[in-house]
């Protein structure tokens, strides 16, 4: 079987619905939402990187690069952020964060 | 030639270079807070100069587009940052908090929203967006011993996250699809008959824009940062971010997608009275102010997007001229609920002020001016911004869509009626604080704009507007 562009597209969405999920399902650990933020920005390079590879063209490529360094900076403020709510409160459930309703 | 590209990018150096200098000296001089602030007013009234005077032109291979929208709103979008410093250092002051931190991070977004409103192509526009939002999740934590700021900073970070995933997936898709990521070959293939895939993009892509600009059914993080984020730094979210999204969603949209305008019309009109829908019923059993005001930003976000839905350069104009007064108002209302405090208690729901008028007359009528303008009560600016967006869509054709935004807006004038209601008639809740001055006085020059300033600045800012709009490629 020759794996085409269709394979890494397939890999790449489902990934990327995971990501999406992961999200939205856990209902236990914050950290487990930075890790799924994580998953999906990585499901974007799969994406941008097997595009350039098909086209021929570098631009997706540098693409997957700012991303990755994006990335890196939006877990940094992330894990900030966790860090100023864990002082507040002692805890980092999911269920804790709902000070604000409605 | 790099040189004659940085031309075209001066807001953006002067805006770069300005925020990591004065971080250096607040690393040095953490005391020099006011330093620090001052020079970040500095710095960014020189970018709104350097915008406003710079050489119309496209940069970088097509990366940053410097033409009159662009100019439009960063003089606009950089001033709004410029208000937020004075507005927010004292109040963040009197809470204890004394960090430098505060201003530099405001001209980090606005060097973020600078490029959000100049972008051309898809890697611009994502760096752009993140830089902003990261800024902007820090700054909804910034008072960093508050539980509640620190929950809304966390929720702002984990939708906002997700949105820029999608955004970004959108991106990729588009790539793949156009096999370039600059607007102009986006255009080309996206008026091409077979652009499923591109259009499959396309709606990832407003997603993640519909959710930076707390549109529904994106909102749900809205009511919750606003509520627990620093109400100085409410004032600042709640304006120059959301023009520079609705400036990036009509570059994208006319510039990148001209051709498939037919499609996001659709998808723009169902966002837009979802919107006002929401922001109409939901915000009636709100309490609480600054939870009134998101679900009310989250209803005129609906009407900036019917203008823009327009798909018209009309439609354009009236969604930029709409921005600019709704964002005086919300600037205004906010400084005004940062100036009112009871014992040093901050008064944020609508009990809170009752009997307002009595106590503070200038604060209280600012308010009212403020909730009867983003009512759409004539002669307020509010007004005006309605009527602009409303005449683009009756020439678009937009009919239906049109009268169901009245509806909406008849509703809604519930809420802003009762909390006039409120600080007119009832009794009062006690004596409170006197105001301070900076809050007081952004205050009071917000609502003089509302009214009667707005009709003078009308005809210049309708001037604006149009040569704006005309620059995007839309007929």
């Amino acid at each position: 079987m020759i794996i085409g562009l269709e394979h890494y597209l397939a890999v790449a969405a489902i990934l990327f619905t995971i990501g999406v999920f992961g999200i939205f399902v856990n209902r236990k650990n914050i950290i487990v939402i930075l890790m799924s933020v994580e998953l999906m920005l990585l499901a974007v390079n799969i994406n941008l990187v097997a595009f350039s590879v098909y086209l021929g063209n570098l631009t997706g490529q540098i693409f997957a690069m700012f991303v990755l360094t994006v990335a890196a900076a939006e877990a940094a403020v992330g894990l900030a952020i966790l860090v100023t709510f864990f002082r507040n409160r002692g805890d980092i459930a999911v269920d804790d964060a709902s000070m604000m309703k409605g | 030639m790099l040189s004659a590209d940085l031309a075209y990018a001066y807001p953006e150096v002067i805006l770069a270079v300005g925020a990591l200098a004065l971080l250096v000296v607040g690393a040095f001089a953490p005391k020099q807070t006011a330093l620090v602030g001052g020079g970040s007013v500095l710095v960014l009234v020189a970018a709104a100069i350097a915008s406003a005077t710079q050489p119309f032109g496209v940069a970088f291979g097509g990366g940053l587009i410097s033409d009159a929208a662009a100019t439009f709103s960063k003089v606009a979008i950089y001033l709004a940052s410029a208000i937020a410093i004075p507005l927010g250092q004292p109040w963040f002051a009197r809470r204890g908090v004394r960090a430098f931190e505060f201003p530099v991070l405001i001209l980090l977004a606005a060097l973020g929203m600078g490029m959000m409103a100049s972008a051309g192509d898809l890697i611009s526009l994502y760096v752009g967006v993140e830089l902003h939002s990261l800024a902007l999740y820090v700054l909804a934590a910034m008072h960093r011993d508050n539980a509640k700021a620190s929950e809304a900073g966390l929720k702002y970070f984990v939708l906002g996250a997700l949105s820029s995933g999608l955004l970004l997936y959108g991106s990729s898709l588009i790539y793949g699809f156009a096999g370039s990521t600059l607007f102009p070959d986006i255009a080309a293939a996206a008026g091409a008959p077979d652009n499923t895939g591109l259009l499959f993009g396309l709606v990832f892509l407003i997603c993640g824009l519909a959710f930076k600009v707390s549109a529904a059914p994106f909102h749900m993080w809205t009511p919750d940062v606003y509520e627990g984020a620093p109400t100085p730094v409410v004032a600042f979210f709640a304006a120059a971010p959301k023009l520079a999204a609705m400036m990036l969603f009509a570059r994208v949209l006319a510039d990148g997608f001209a051709g498939a305008t037919d499609q996001w019309q659709q998808v723009l009109v169902a966002i837009s009275l979802i919107s006002i829908a929401v922001g109409a019923f939901a915000g009636l059993v709100q309490k609480n102010l600054k939870r009134l005001w998101a679900y009310s930003s989250i209803a005129n976000i609906g009407y900036a997007l019917l203008g823009l839905a327009s798909g018209t350069s009309e439609g354009v104009q009236g969604m930029l001229v709409f921005m600019i007064l709704y964002m005086i108002d919300v600037t205004g209302f906010f400084a005004c609920l940062a100036a009112l405090s009871r014992q040093g208690r901050a008064m944020e729901t609508i009990d809170d002020m009752a009997g307002l008028i009595k106590e503070r007359p200038a604060l209280g009528f600012a308010i009212t001016i403020f909730s009867l303008s983003a009512l759409g009560l004539p002669p307020f600016s509010g007004f005006f911004a309605k009527i602009a967006v409303f005449k683009a869509a009756l020439d678009a054709g937009l009919w239906g869509v049109a009268v169901a935004g009245l509806i909406g807006s008849v509703v809604a004038a519930f809420y802003y009626l009762r909390v006039i209601k409120v600080m007119w008639f009832d009794g009062s809740a006690g004596a409170t604080d006197k105001p301070p001055m900076e809050a007081n006085a952004i205050a009071i020059a917000s609502a003089a704009f509302a009214f009667p300033i707005v009709i003078v600045a009308l005809y210049w800012l309708n001037d604006a507007a149009a040569t704006a709009a005309q620059a995007l490629g839309l007929v």
